[in-house]
């Protein structure tokens, strides 16, 4: 709980930076907006009272959601180039749509760009099922091939006297201000079947994406979830079209969903983050265009969503670089820790227990370290609460200055001589090892070995007294009571 | 063989091709109930294949399959199946639990969700392979004879009549595989079919009561005493006698150090 609540923490301070960084590099290159404050913007911006606020808003927030679902099973699947085939298929759809009517009658292009895109999986399907030419390259050669042909539509309808075009640019980069209520009705609908869809048939969603085989096998219809999720892929890249724009719809399907496998080991959570990403970028990259004076939005959203990418990335608790980095530096400090302890109790072992100190002399001689290395070490004992000094001011460190364990260092230390002396006696009575070869790995195993397998040693070694090398064990009357007996 | 109670599996003249190559050519085959049945032969004899086509999953260019009598669609949920622990991602996002939970989907149909009881079956299923503690453990977390026990424990969910086991012992550990040989056994016990694809010579005359000789076509289909013959083995794997100098090696080596349990 702790951990999650640092991980929002965390991405809470990223927006903010990122939203104020920006703001600033905004007011500095674009001179012409007069009212250009920030805040006023941000106001303006989320108080809706523009219509085509609320429909940008809106709609970015409908198409992260469906966008966020539809790319976790995308991402699970590996289909991830299938969304960037299915995008760049569509442009000659797009151009034909316009074609027809004339006009950027969102109900015309929708058609003629799901028509496309679903022609260009049935393309890439039928070529690398009818020859040896494998399915990246088939979707390569659909990508581009379409794309080309869309585009030399393109110019050929920007030279066109009739006809009214604007706008149609915007397909390439999107622009959520220019979402109509057409627009904005299909990204509703779309998203409504499609969260539907997935709740309906979760389960087979799940088992299908998982398993295929094994899904067919139980009778369940796995082709024909496929070929769902495929039209629902064709639709999702359609309507993100005015958006966030052919060019970078796909990574509004792929990076929100990579963002939420980070994060979680669970499909429903995955579904569930990746929605909320998704209308996070969505919003934020509508924002951006707005304060921008209506820059391409599809850009912006993007930059967002691999904004939180690189944050999972470095502060994401299970793969998170950083949190990693913690760990293994928390692990280190810990051996170190229980290398000393382990240190002190060697040469109390020395004095068979009769001195209740030990000198920092006796400690570096121990350790073989100089005196300023040992005393570096002793205050980190003190520190966590493992030894007092005889002489209570920390500054007088001599070498006169005597250590004294503490109960629960007392403890440590005889658990890790313990661990030691337990693995190496295993070793050489389970797995053969001479006894001189045994120190080594000991001093590693010592560190990881957990309570159930120290429990299980035990047991195997019928309780033993004694170490290979005629040491005794420390009992569990020592970890038990905190101090030995004699 | 009586008119009411039909064949747990009857294939006729099955033959199976991959891009007008054939793999399998008219395979015939009636297995009676209650078998521990393995099915022997080299690579790419078509082992896999064979139980694929018989579940649907690769097209059959002729011949037909039985499940008890009906087609395999009708009894899909009398059959139970095990495949290749490699055929999936186990980096997916789902935990033991929900793993074992697909074994209940067929049962479930469209639509409708697992409820209570299905995940208690689930639990007994994972408690049967005593992978019960690593309910909530996400997949990738898991060694290969874990894994395979996952899979065992989903087919076992399944609760059918009829299994059909892909490699279950490939790359899995030697307390796994004991463990799933008892497991094998009991269901046989109950009068369940089982027929695992098996690579492993050694062990195939211990393990099972039939086995199926196959390369391409059918070589034998029989009682283990009868098919597992020098002579049999050497036309099904077409003259490699390699093969079976090693299998009396490893059998030589398996026997001084590791005992297999009867």
């Amino acid at each position: 709980m702790i951990k999650r609540s640092r991980l929002c923490a965390s991405l809470a301070l990223g927006i903010t930076s990122f939203l104020v960084l920006t703001g600033e590099i905004h007011a500095a290159k674009i001179s012409e907006i007069s009212d250009s404050h920030l805040i006023e913007q941000f106001v303006r911006f989320f108080s809706f009272k523009d219509p085509s606020v609320r429909y940008a808003v809106l709609g970015s927030l409908l198409l992260g959601t469906c966008c966020g679902l539809l790319g976790s099973f995308i991402v699970v699947r590996k289909l991830a180039l299938m969304g960037d085939t299915l995008s760049h298929a569509v442009l000659p759809g797009v151009a034909l749509g316009f074609l027809w009517t004339m006009t950027k009658d969102p109900w015309a292009i929708f058609i003629g760009a799901t028509i496309a895109g679903l022609l260009g999986t049935v393309v890439v399907h039928w070529i690398h099922t009818t020859t040896h030419i494998k399915e990246d390259s088939a979707m390569g050669l659909v990508l581009s091939g379409f794309y080309a042909i869309g585009i030399c539509l393109f110019t050929m309808i920007q030279r066109l006297p009739t006809g009214n075009k604007a706008g149609l640019d915007k397909f390439m980069f999107g622009q959520a201000a220019a979402l109509g209520s057409d627009d904005l009705w299909m990204i509703a609908i779309v998203t409504a079947a499609a969260g539907f869809l997935i709740l309906l048939l979760y389960k087979e969603f799940l088992v299908t994406s998982f398993d295929s085989q094994f899904a067919s096998a139980i009778g369940l219809p796995a082709n024909f979830i496929h070929y769902l999720l495929m039209l629902l892929l064709a639709f999702s890249v359609v309507i993100g079209l005015q958006a966030v724009g052919i060019v970078l719809i796909s990574a509004m399907l792929i990076t929100p969903a990579a963002t939420a496998f980070l994060l979680t080991d669970r499909m429903h959570r995955m579904l569930l983050y990746a929605s909320l990403f998704g209308m996070c970028s969505g919003l934020l990259g509508s924002f951006f265009s707005y304060l921008g004076n209506s820059l391409p939005t599809g850009p912006f959203m993007i930059i967002s969503a691999s904004m939180l990418f690189t944050l999972a990335l470095l502060f994401g608790n299970r793969y998170g670089i950083i949190p990693r980095k913690l760990r293994h530096l928390n692990r280190t400090h810990r051996i170190q820790i229980e290398n000393t302890l382990k240190a002190i109790y060697r040469i109390r072992e020395k004095s068979h227990f009769k001195e209740e100190a030990v000198s920092i002399q006796q400690f570096g001689e121990q350790r073989n370290l100089p005196i300023i290395e040992a005393e570096k070490e002793v205050k980190r004992l003190i520190k966590e609460r493992y030894v007092t000094l005889s002489k209570s001011n920390l500054d007088e460190f001599n070498q006169s200055q005597l250590i004294y364990l503490t109960p629960s260092g007392w403890k440590t230390a005889c658990r890790i001589v313990r661990n030691h002396r337990l693995w190496e006696l295993y070793l050489t009575e389970s797995a053969q090892y001479e006894p001189d070869h045994v120190h080594d790995d000991a001093e590693e195993i010592e560190h990881i070995l957990g309570e159930a397998t120290v429990r299980e040693l035990e047991r195997r070694l019928d309780f033993p007294t004694v170490d290979p090398h005629g040491k005794l064990i420390p009992s569990i009357i020592d970890l038990g009571d905190g101090h030995k007996a004699n | 063989m009586s008119p009411e109670t039909p064949l747990p599996l009857e294939i006729h003249d099955l033959t199976v091709a991959y891009h007008k190559k054939p793999v399998l050519y008219g395979i015939d085959l009636e297995v009676p109930a209650g078998n521990l049945i393995g099915i022997l032969g080299p690579n790419g004899a078509g082992k896999s294949t064979l139980i694929k086509s018989i579940m649907g999953l690769v097209p059959s260019s002729s011949g037909w399959v039985k499940i008890f009598g009906k087609p395999y669609k009708k009894n899909a949920k009398r059959v139970g199946y095990v495949p290749q622990r490699e055929s999936v991602d186990w980096d997916f996002p789902v935990n033991v639990m929900d793993v074992v939970l697909m074994g209940r989907f067929g049962h479930l149909g469209l639509f409708r969700r697992p409820g209570r009881k299905d995940k208690d079956i689930a639990m007994a299923c994972l408690e049967k392979v005593n992978m019960a503690p690593y309910a909530q453990r996400q997949i990738s977390n898991l060694s290969g004879g874990q894994q395979q026990r996952v899979f065992l424990a989903r087919a076992l969910a399944q609760e059918s009549d009829l299994y059909f086991l892909d490699e279950p012992f490939s790359g899995v550990d030697a307390a796994t595989e004991s463990a799933i040989i008892k497991i094998l056994k009991e269901l046989r016990e109950r009068g369940k079919t089982l027929i695992v694809v098996h690579h492993d010579l050694t062990t195939a005359k211990e393990y099972f009561d039939m086995l199926l000789l196959l390369n391409m076509r059918k070589v034998d289909f029989g009682p283990t005493e009868d098919v597992y013959t020098y002579e049999k083995l050497q036309k099904t794997y077409g003259g490699r006698l390699t093969i079976l100098s090693e299998v009396v090696d490893t059998r030589r080596k398996r026997s001084s150090d590791l005992p297999i349990e009867k």
